[in-house]
C-alpha cells in the first residue's frame, strides 16, 4: 500500500519535474530572451529576490480573499437559512441573488470602484462572486432533509429551531461544503480581478496590482513570479478547504468515505 | 361512495347478526384504545387513499395491516401517528393519545450521528439531557440487542441492525403503542426471520400494542393477534382474522399445522380482496393446461 502511495505521488511529480526541465531546456536551448519568456530558473530567483515586495502584495491579497469568503459564508448561511425557514423570503430574494450572480463581476467593478474605496470595491467584488453558490448550495441542503426525519421531528413535536440545528443543518452540510470549495477558488478570483480593474489607480498592491505594473515595467519575470503566487494561492485554498471538507464528513458522508475494492 | 358502503358492511354485519345487543366492536376485557370511524383520505392530488375505514384497536393488542400496494395502510398508521387528519370521519382516542413510536420502513437513521444520538434523539428533542438519557437509550439498545454499538456510526451497521437502532428509536420514549410501517420490508429473508422472533419477544416484554403494516401473509400471521385484510382503489379494511395462538411464540408456531392453516386462511382473505381467483382455483387450472 505504500509503495503504491508512494507512486501516486511520483509521478505527478515526476511530470511537473520533466515540463519544467522541457520550459529551462527550451529557454536555454531557443535563446529566448527574459522579457518574452523567462527560464523557470529565472522565475524561482526573481520570487526570492523580490520576495519583500511580493510577500507584501501576496499578503494583501490573500486578506481581502479571506475576509470576502469569511462575508460570503455568513451571509450565504444566513440567508439560506431564512429561505428555508421563511419560503415567501425565498420567492422576493432569489431573483436578486441570480442577477448578481449572472452579471459579469468586470462589468460592476468600475461602478464599485465610484462608490467605494478601491480597497472596498476589491473586498465587495470579491465577496459578490463567492457569495452565490454558498447561498445556492446552502439553500439546496436546507430543503434536502430526509422526509421520514422531518415526520420523526414532528412527531416529536421538534420545535423549528431544534429541526433546524439538528437536522437541517447537518443535512446542508455536504452541500454548503461544496459550495465553499468553489467559492473559496471564486473569491481569489473575484479579487484578482477586481484589483485589475481598479489598476494603478488602486492603492491596494495585491499581486495583481504587481503583475499590471511589472507589465508597465516590462519586469517579465516578476509577472510570472506573482503568477505563481496566485497560483499557489489558489491551490492551497482548495486543499485547505477540501481537507476541512473531509475533516467534517469522514464519519459518515459517502464523499469522505473510502470504497472496499 | 354507495360501492363501498356495500363492501364494507358485511365485515360488521356478521357480528352484529350474532350479538345484536353488545357493541360488536368492544370485547369486556378490552375496550378499544382508538377507534376510526368512517375515516376517509382524499389527497391533494384528488387520489382517495380510505374510504369508510372501520377499525379499532384494543390494548395489548398485535394488529396487522395486510393489503396490496396503494390500499392505505401507510395512511392508517399517518393518521393514527397524527401526522395527517383524516378528510371525513373521526378517529377516536379513549383520554388522552398515549405516547407513540414510529418506526418507518427505511431506518431512516441521521447518518452524521452515532447510534447513540440517534436512539438519544426523541428525548434529546424533548429536552432530556444526554447524562440524563443515558440509562433509557442503553436499556433500549439492549431491547434490540445492539449494546455494544452506542458509538458507532450507522454506516458502519448492516440494514438489519440498522432497523434495530431504528426500532430502539422507537422504544426509548416507553410508548404504549407502536407503529411500524413495513420495517422489515427492504430485509433479507433470513434477517427478517430473526426480527419477527425478536419482535415478539420485544412486544411480550413490553405490553404495548402494536399496529404493523406489512404486506406479507407470512409475517402478519406469526407476528399478530389480529390482522385486518385491506383492498386497494380505494383503501378500505375487508376481513379481519384473529390469531388466536398465545403470543410468546417461536419456531414451534411457524411449523405448526395451526400456522400453516392461518395462513392459507389469509391468503384467501387477501386474494379475495384482490379480485384473484384463490391459490386453489389457480393451481387447479394450472394442472389443466399442462
Amino acid at each position: 500500500m505504500s509503495r503504491q502511495k508512494l507512486l501516486e505521488f511520483a509521478f505527478p511529480a515526476f511530470a511537473l519535474a520533466m515540463a519544467l526541465a522541457a520550459w529551462e531546456a527550451a529557454v536555454r536551448w531557443f535563446a529566448i530572451p527574459p522579457f518574452i519568456l523567462p527560464a523557470p530558473s529565472l522565475i524561482a530567483t526573481t520570487l526570492i529576490k523580490d520576495w519583500g515586495t511580493l510577500s507584501l502584495s501576496l499578503m494583501v491579497t490573500l486578506t481581502i480573499t479571506l475576509e470576502a469568503l469569511a462575508l460570503a459564508v455568513v451571509g450565504g448561511v444566513a440567508l439560506a437559512i431564512l429561505f428555508a425557514q421563511w419560503r415567501i423570503v425565498e420567492r422576493a430574494f432569489f431573483p436578486f441573488a441570480v442577477v448578481m450572480q449572472v452579471t459579469p463581476i468586470v462589468a460592476i467593478a468600475p461602478l464599485l470602484l465610484i462608490y467605494l474605496s478601491p480597497n472596498a470595491a476589491v473586498l465587495v467584488c470579491a465577496f459578490l462572486v463567492a457569495f452565490f453558490p454558498i447561498l445556492a448550495n446552502t439553500t439546496l441542503g436546507l430543503s434536502s432533509a430526509d422526509h421520514n426525519l422531518l415526520d420523526l421531528f414532528e412527531l416529536c413535536r421538534a420545535t423549528r429551531w431544534q429541526q433546524l440545528l439538528l437536522l437541517r443543518l447537518p443535512s446542508a452540510l455536504p452541500y454548503f461544503l461544496g459550495g465553499l470549495r468553489i467559492g473559496g477558488g471564486l473569491a481569489l478570483i473575484g479579487a484578482i480581478v477586481a484589483e485589475i480593474a481598479a489598476g494603478s489607480a488602486g492603492q491596494g498592491a495585491g499581486l495583481a496590482y504587481r503583475i499590471v505594473e511589472s507589465g508597465f515595467r516590462l519586469n517579465i519575470p516578476r509577472m510570472f513570479a506573482a503568477l505563481f503566487l496566485i497560483s499557489a494561492t489558489g491551490i492551497a485554498i482548495y486543499l485547505a478547504l477540501t481537507a476541512l471538507s473531509y475533516l467534517l464528513l469522514r464519519h459518515w458522508h459517502d464523499s469522505a468515505r473510502g470504497r472496499e475494492t | 361512495m354507495d360501492e363501498t358502503q356495500s363492501l364494507r358492511t358485511p365485515l360488521m354485519s356478521l357480528a352484529d347478526l350474532i350479538a345484536p345487543a353488545a357493541s360488536p366492536r368492544e370485547t369486556p376485557e378490552a375496550p378499544a384504545l382508538v377507534s376510526l370511524r368512517g375515516v376517509d383520505k382524499v389527497f391533494a392530488n384528488g387520489v382517495t387513499a380510505l374510504a369508510g375505514v372501520e377499525l379499532d384497536v384494543r390494548e395489548g393488542e398485535f394488529v396487522s395491516l395486510l393489503g396490496p400496494s396503494g390500499c392505505g395502510k401507510s395512511t392508517i398508521l399517518r393518521l393514527l401517528s397524527g401526522l395527517t387528519s383524516p378528510t371525513r370521519g373521526a378517529i377516536a382516542w379513549r383520554g388522552r393519545r398515549p405516547e407513540l413510536g414510529f418506526v418507518f420502513q427505511e431506518p431512516t437513521l441521521t447518518p452524521w450521528s452515532t447510534v447513540f444520538a440517534n436512539v438519544w434523539l426523541p428525548l434529546r428533542l424533548a429536552g432530556v439531557s444526554r447524562a440524563q438519557a443515558a440509562p433509557r437509550v442503553e436499556e433500549a439498545l439492549e431491547r434490540v440487542g445492539l449494546s455494544g454499538f452506542a458509538n458507532a456510526f450507522p454506516r458502519e451497521l448492516s440494514g438489519g441492525m440498522k432497523m434495530r437502532v431504528s426500532i430502539a428509536r422507537a422504544l426509548v420514549t416507553r410508548p404504549a403503542v407502536l407503529l411500524m410501517d413495513e420495517p422489515f420490508a427492504a430485509l433479507d429473508e433470513i434477517t427478517r426471520t430473526k426480527l419477527n422472533d425478536d419482535l415478539v419477544a420485544l412486544k411480550c416484554g413490553l405490553g404495548a400494542t402494536v399496529v404493523f403494516v406489512t404486506h406479507s401473509v407470512y409475517e402478519s400471521v406469526y407476528l399478530s393477534t389480529r390482522i385486518v385484510v385491506m383492498a386497494a382503489r380505494p383503501g378500505r379494511a375487508v376481513a379481519e382474522i384473529a390469531v388466536d395462538a398465545p403470543l410468546p411464540r417461536n419456531e414451534e408456531f411457524r411449523l405448526s399445522a395451526a400456522y400453516a392453516e392461518k395462513c392459507r386462511q389469509t391468503s384467501l382473505a387477501l386474494c379475495a380482496a384482490m379480485d384473484l381467483p384463490p391459490p386453489g382455483a389457480r393451481a387447479r387450472s394450472g394442472e389443466a393446461s399442462t
